[in-house]
């Protein structure tokens, strides 16, 4: 009973809801990228070392240039090279996608702490390096509003950021022609290819996107709130998203609503660590719920598949 | 030809790697040649650093065990991170809180970590048969859930408070393996991990349900309409897998360590994954590919202590093997000529 009142605690202070918006902005990002690349019919598992390599170049870019911009630039352009890694393994030398998305995490894993360690002289984290942060933005007119200003205004520059591509990626998908491109290819490759679109390209594209959207999640990771690199700073944030972008079904606003539900339970844990219940518990609740969440997805679609396969059995009937 | 191709393959993805390791070596050391002679030589320099490499090679025999079983099968669940830490767990609750007498005491501890660490991955492969859920991205949220849960087991029933760092209390002497050979860090685990090797390359190749993993592996299609029953074996060889990798996590604690200190998950089952590879899924070869491993990794912790080049190298090795050996049109430009120019050959 006393952890119900916890919870209801935190769910009661604008705080909370602010705070789930910054847990969620970067699986947000990522999902999106996951989402664009799934939707081409590629498996991007290297999201989480892409995301840990730009982490690390952000803050060592806008370390040595003294200047945020370029080092977000950095971080971005660090996933377009990632991204590209992977599409030539995958697209030209026909690699399986999910073992060469493992090696680039395993390079990830090692080689941002031994690139770290060249620079700093630490393996741990990046606090001898003066990195810059990227600005936070307060929204005028909505700032003044009492609660609603609290939690939507003052967010960092990339949350608003992810918003809009949400937007962007749904519009994308819905009406342009790159996005029905993506989807054809992903949906039915030799039909594609059948009406003169080059699968390999779309594909391609499709991969550079989800590097650079990876990229900036990277970004808000480490020039975000906290303002340095740490070793293994993702956490499984990247495989977060493959669950979040597999419940989205390739649609981006239900993906911002599935990478809410992990803001919401990362929020939920800071604010239950001063309660009774042991911090490992509240550490493993978002990946558990998430595994919850995708889990009855899953049995959801499956059961309409059944339901369908039923109908069409008994509509066969019918006609006969 | 295709076995030649791919002997020119593997030597070549070698090639590679190892132009790259050099290269970066030398682009960012002062004393490039005793980091390289290290490397490379270091294992060989003494007996005791030449059975580290065996006493390494221990634990990713198990994981490349766990992993290309599942790989076999056609399926890519990473749970055997989850069940190899949690089998470690296992394997120090009882070898502190539970007195047992020698000899049984280590048994009982296999016995039991091998089931937890079955349960543990019949998990991911039961939602997948169950509710069509994603056995990749199962697995790899669950090993986050169940590293936590060691972590708690381990600090709430036996952590050592006085210890500076995160670790456990003193394991029963009854419990610990002893050393295969005095002197060295080689402990009777190793025969343990061969044991395994030699059963599960039965069971793969010997065995009617191995027969059934490989077809399910191979053709999926085929192997439903012949009848096979593909979500028991879906579930089956994800158990056994499981099991192996807790088995390997239990005789990694008793054999290497006197109490339990994983602060962090061991990237055993991330290694799995290059041995499982380079192995071809075939237990035969996991042990020489672990070896392979294990060397590098020996050969690259004497050269970050003795130069100024890290250990962390080596995962950047281990990167390009996996993406050049896997990648299948890699010297496809290769292959082709060699037959060109064999029919022409032929036709002259």
């Amino acid at each position: 009973m006393e952890i119900l009142n916890d919870i209801w605690a935190a769910l009661s202070v604008p705080d909370f809801y602010f705070a789930m918006f910054r847990s969620a902005t970067p699986v947000l990002l990522t999902t999106l990228g996951a989402m664009v690349a799934s939707r081409s019919g590629t498996n991007n598992i290297a999201l989480e070392g892409t995301m840990l390599i730009a982490s690390l170049v952000g803050v060592v870019v806008s370390a040595f240039t003294q200047s945020a911009l370029i080092g977000f630039l950095g971080a971005v352009f660090s996933g377009f090279v990632i991204s590209n890694i992977l599409a030539y393994f995958v697209l030209k030398l026909k690699s399986n996608a999910v073992i060469s998305g493992i090696a680039i995490n395993t390079f990830a894993s090692g080689g941002t702490i031994f690139v770290l360690y060249l620079i700093t002289g630490e393996k741990g984290a990046s606090t001898s390096l003066h990195s810059l942060k990227l600005p936070s933005i307060n929204i005028p007119v909505i700032q003044d509003i009492p609660v609603i200003g609290t939690i939507l205004s003052g967010h960092h520059i990339l949350t608003y950021v992810a918003i809009i591509l949400v937007a962007v990626i749904w519009y994308m998908f819905k009406y342009t022609k790159l996005g029905m491109h993506i989807r054809a290819v992903g949906e039915s490759p030799d039909a594609a290819e059948s009406v003169g679109i080059s699968v390999k390209k779309v594909k391609y594209i499709a991969l550079v996107i989800s590097g650079i959207l990876t990229g900036m999640a990277g970004a808000f990771l480490s020039m975000g709130y906290v303002g340095l690199f740490s070793s293994g700073m993702t956490a499984g944030r990247g495989y977060i998203a493959l669950a979040t972008q597999a419940i989205a079904a390739g649609n981006a606003v239900v993906g911002m609503f599935a990478s809410l539900i992990f803001g919401f339970c990362s929020s939920l844990a800071n604010y239950l660590q001063s309660s009774g219940i042991p911090l490992q518990f509240i550490q493993l609740m978002p990946y558990l719920i998430i595994i919850v969440v995708y889990t009855c997805y899953c049995a959801m679609v499956e059961k309409n598949k059944m339901k369908r396969q039923l109908n069409q059995k008994k509509g066969e009937t019918h006609v006969k | 030809m295709n076995k030649k191709f791919t002997a020119v393959r593997l030597t070549c993805a070698f090639l590679i790697a190892f132009i790259i390791t050099v290269a970066i070596i030398f682009s960012i050391s002062e004393e490039p040649m005793t980091a390289i002679s290290n490397l490379f030589l270091g294992p060989l320099q003494s007996k005791r650093y030449f059975f580290q490499v065996f006493a390494s090679a221990v634990p990713i025999i198990f994981t490349g065990l766990a992993l290309g079983l599942v790989f076999k099968s056609g399926n890519f669940s990473m749970i055997a991170d989850a069940s190899l830490y949690t089998g470690g767990v296992v394997a120090a609750a009882i070898a502190i809180l539970l007195p047992m007498p020698m000899i049984i005491h280590p048994i009982f501890i296999f016995i039991a970590a091998a089931i937890i660490g079955g349960v543990i991955g019949s998990i991911p492969a039961i939602l997948k048969v169950k509710f069509k859920a994603n056995e990749l991205v199962t697995s790899l949220m669950f090993n986050y859930v169940f590293f936590y849960i060691g972590i708690y087991i381990v600090n709430t029933f036996f952590v050592d408070r006085q210890a500076g760092t995160f670790a456990s209390l003193k394991y029963s002497p009854t419990a610990t393996l002893g050393n295969m050979i005095s002197g060295t860090p080689l402990h009777f685990g190793f025969v343990i991990a061969v044991a395994v090797v030699i059963f599960l390359y039965i069971l793969l190749y010997k065995t009617k349900f191995g027969y059934e993993i490989r077809i399910s592996g191979s053709n999926p299609e085929f192997a439903k309409y012949s009848g096979i029953n593909t979500s028991k074996v879906i579930i089956l060889t994800q158990v056994i897998a499981g099991a192996v990798a807790g088995l390997g996590g239990a005789v990694e604690q008793l054999g290497m360590y006197q109490r339990f200190n994983w602060q962090d998950s061991p990237s055993y089952a991330w290694d799995g994954v290059i041995i499982a590879i380079l192995s071809g899924n075939n237990p035969k070869f996991v042990p020489f590919a672990a070896f392979f491993l294990a060397y590098i990794r020996v050969g690259a912790d004497l050269m970050s202590r003795r130069s100024d080049v890290q250990n962390e190298l080596v995962s950047i090795v281990q990167a390009v093997l996996i993406l050049f050996i896997t990648a299948e049109r890699f010297m496809a430009g290769w292959k082709q000529r060699q037959e060109a120019k064999k029919a022409l050959k032929e036709e002259a």
